[in-house]
């Protein structure tokens, strides 16, 4: 591990205006209309410093294609200034030796004190800063189409008890209660609301985040199995493969009354011209008013010679953080900011409710990172537990202790 | 003098082709060879993210015979390329025979055949995707029909969605090994079959016991080729069932890729490539083999 420790020295040259410029080549996958105007607001602020932005966007796969980029940028020698990793992965890539340490960055700036304690030890390696967030998503969301549920009576589902209430009488009268999308990502997206929806944080944190094999292997596991897989009953059969944004329109369309999805929903909802809290009602996901599964994106920087590019990528942590840009990108976005002190009047309902309560839930540590969005726990063991999960939706000939006993041993196995 | 001129431009002439050829051998050596070393290595490291070089000897494999979805996609293999190769082979001669008949259009009939081999399996697999979504395609046009119990939903079933891969896949190569084999009639000698009709033989035998036998070297070539296109089935499945439903449709390049690129599992990734390698290789030797053979005695 190397680390080159020189930023305070530029951070204070910053404050006494910039005095080297230089060059920045950004990698992320930020390419849909929303999110590279949230881009371009960054690209403004760090050009207007004298900088050269070199934008480097690799669309496609939820990032995938971009880390495969990537790599081949690092092992060649050749690593662009920052990147867009997120989760685990930011100390897998720290623990290579390639990342600037941002400590003194942080500390000038006080990030201990904006950043809830929880998400800041996620974007730390050994206890020093290494990735700069961007923004708050929050995973454990359900969204309702407004016309729908007013015309039935129903309001959304509190516990999952209701929510199977619920999706019963609906589908008494032919209406599909629930928007699903049968893709691994999506099975355990709704999986973990469910988890934690069900079980609570503290079962939550030692299933899905600590691994536990006593956890995974639980007889509250087999109840959450058992209960997952009774969704299939409220969903309409075409459900397999499906993207998220195409089960989001099955929403707004009103050919499904609800969906389990994070926050950025709200950008295809809005799309299609659904105004989310009012045409599209969202609530907590069933049983999980007081938790927040959070999903942080985050830049690393990686370590550059030249002093006006280390410059640069000191002013790129900088103003990501700031308030005007946190405010810009997260409205753009449908994500809340990172720090808890930028005003968020000018956020629709659904986001203000979401930073309301990301204050109070990093008080109660019922904030916590979403294994089915690489927030929680490394890739090959989210991968292991994605297959049990879809694997056990799909197949109905796997009964849940045996998929509860699959999941503590793959799990196991891929660590 | 003169003599000396004369060697120095036949060392010329003898090192000539060697020089053109050499820069392609070198990319081919070290991009494909050493390639393959570089994979190999790394099957034997616990390499994660980035390439490293702890050694762990063959736990990489081992990992692999324990890892239920591997083992999904090695009988997903098995069974896709089985029947890919037995249907293909299969339409592909009736095809031939039957268009061999002399019958009228058959340059356009023979075109229409030939033409899904011009798609990427990524088209072919979106429209498949399509064709097989029981709300989409084919069972929602004969339910409209009005077949209400009809059922085609084989691509949402877990236990069936690889015979779905089975169907796109044949769609587009049988057409391919059907030009194969007309090619190999067009080159059979008339006068055989002939002779074979003076002898009263009927067309069915003679087509069974003289004109098969003679297409031999077509159905090693046609096998070789589905066998290749077979295993290294990747944007197919990508484009008709992403692996799903559940990972029920996963092929071992699939595996591969999801690995070594999505889980940060670059050791496991590079295993299976290995044995992908093997199975690969455990049909090409033979083959090689006896092509090599058969010509020394040609």
């Amino acid at each position: 591990m190397t680390f080159k420790p020189t930023l305070l020295a530029l951070t204070i040259a910053t404050l006494s205006s910039s005095a080297f410029a230089g060059k920045l080549e950004v990698l992320h996958w930020w390419t849909s209309g929303s999110e590279a105007k949230s881009v371009g607001a960054l690209k403004q602020q760090l050009e207007e410093k004298g900088h050269t932005w070199e934008d480097f966007a690799v669309a496609g796969g939820g990032g995938e294609n971009a880390m495969t980029v990537l790599k081949s940028r690092v092992i060649s020698g050749n690593s662009p200034s920052a990147a867009q990793i997120k989760g685990p992965e930011i100390q897998e890539w720290a623990d290579q030796g390639l990342l600037t340490e941002l400590t003194e960055l942080a500390t000038e700036n006080n990030w201990d004190e904006l950043l809830p304690q929880r998400l800041a030890e996620g974007l730390k390696y050994e206890n020093n800063y290494v990735a700069v967030p961007v923004n708050v998503h929050r995973i454990n969301w359900i969204w309702g189409n407004a016309k729908l549920l007013n015309e039935h009576n129903i309001t959304l589902p509190k516990t999952w008890d209701e929510f199977f209430t619920t999706a019963e009488a609906l589908k008494a009268e032919g209406i599909t209660p629930l928007a699903y999308g049968g893709q691994p990502w999506q099975d355990a997206t709704v999986f973990e609301t469910m988890v934690i929806g069900m079980k609570g944080p503290a079962f939550y944190e030692q299933a899905l985040i600590k691994l536990n094999p006593d956890a995974l292997h639980s007889q509250d596991m087999i109840d959450v199995l058992n209960n997952y897989r009774r969704i299939k009953a409220y969903i309409d059969p075409n459900f397999s493969g499906r993207d998220w944004n195409v089960a989001s329109n099955m929403l707004v369309n009103g050919e499904a009354a609800m969906q389990i999805m994070g926050d950025w929903a709200k950008g295809e909802f809005s799309a299609a011209n659904a105004q989310a809290g009012q045409d599209i009602l969202c609530a907590p996901s069933p049983g999980s008013e007081n938790s927040f599964l959070y999903n942080v994106d985050s830049f690393v920087m990686f370590d550059k010679k030249d002093e006006g590019d280390k410059q640069a990528q000191a002013d790129m942590a900088n103003a990501i953080l700031s308030p005007e840009f946190q405010k810009i990108f997260n409205l753009n976005k449908g994500s809340i900011p990172v720090r808890s002190d930028v005003d968020t009047s000018d956020f629709d309902l659904c986001a203000q409710d979401s930073a309301k309560l990301f204050v109070k839930a990093a008080e109660n540590h019922s904030l916590l990172p979403s294994m089915a969005h690489s927030m929680a726990v490394s890739a090959g063991a989210q991968g292991a537990i994605f297959d049990v999960v879809t694997n056990f939706f799909n197949d109905d000939s796997i009964s849940a202790e045996e998929a509860a006993k699959r999941l503590a041993n793959s799990v196991q196995a891929a660590q | 003098m003169k003599k000396q001129k004369t060697s120095s431009s036949e060392r010329l002439q003898q090192w000539l082709p060697k020089l053109i050829l050499s820069p392609t051998m070198i990319i081919a050596a070290v991009f494909i060879y050493g390639f393959m070393i570089w994979t190999g290595v790394l099957s034997l490291t616990k390499s994660r993210l980035l390439p490293q070089y702890d050694f762990v000897g063959f736990e990489q494999y081992a990992k692999l015979m324990h890892n239920e979805r591997f083992l999904v996609a090695a009988k997903n293999i098995l069974i896709f390329g089985g029947l890919f190769i037995l249907i293909c082979l299969i339409i592909g001669v009736v095809l031939a025979i039957l268009l061999d008949q002399k019958i009228r259009l058959e340059g356009s009939i023979r075109a229409i055949f030939l033409y899904p081999m011009a798609l990427s399996f990524i088209v072919t697999g979106t429209v498949w995707k399509w064709l097989l979504n029981p709300g989409l395609g084919i069972e929602k046009l004969v339910r409209d029909w009005g077949f209400s119990s009809f059922q085609f939903d084989w691509i949402i079933q877990n236990d069936r969605a690889i015979y779905t891969l089975v169907i796109a896949a044949v769609w587009q190569a049988s057409g391919f090994v059907m030009a194969m084999f007309l090619a190999g009639l067009r080159g059979i000698d008339e006068n055989i079959i002939k002779a074979a009709q003076l002898d009263g033989a009927s067309m069915p035998r003679i087509y069974w016991r003289i004109i098969l036998p003679q297409l031999r070297p077509v159905f090693f070539g046609a096998f070789m080729i589905l066998s290749h296109i077979a295993i290294k089935s990747f944007d197919l499945v990508v484009a008709l069932t992403g692996g799903g439903p559940g990972y029920s449709t996963d092929l071992p390049a699939t595996f591969m890729y999801t690995a070594v690129y999505t889980r940060a599992q670059m050791g496991l990734g590079s295993a299976s490539a290995m044995l992908m390698l093997g199975a690969v290789l455990a049909i090409l030797i033979p083959y090689l083999y006896s092509e090599l053979r058969g010509k020394r005695h040609g």
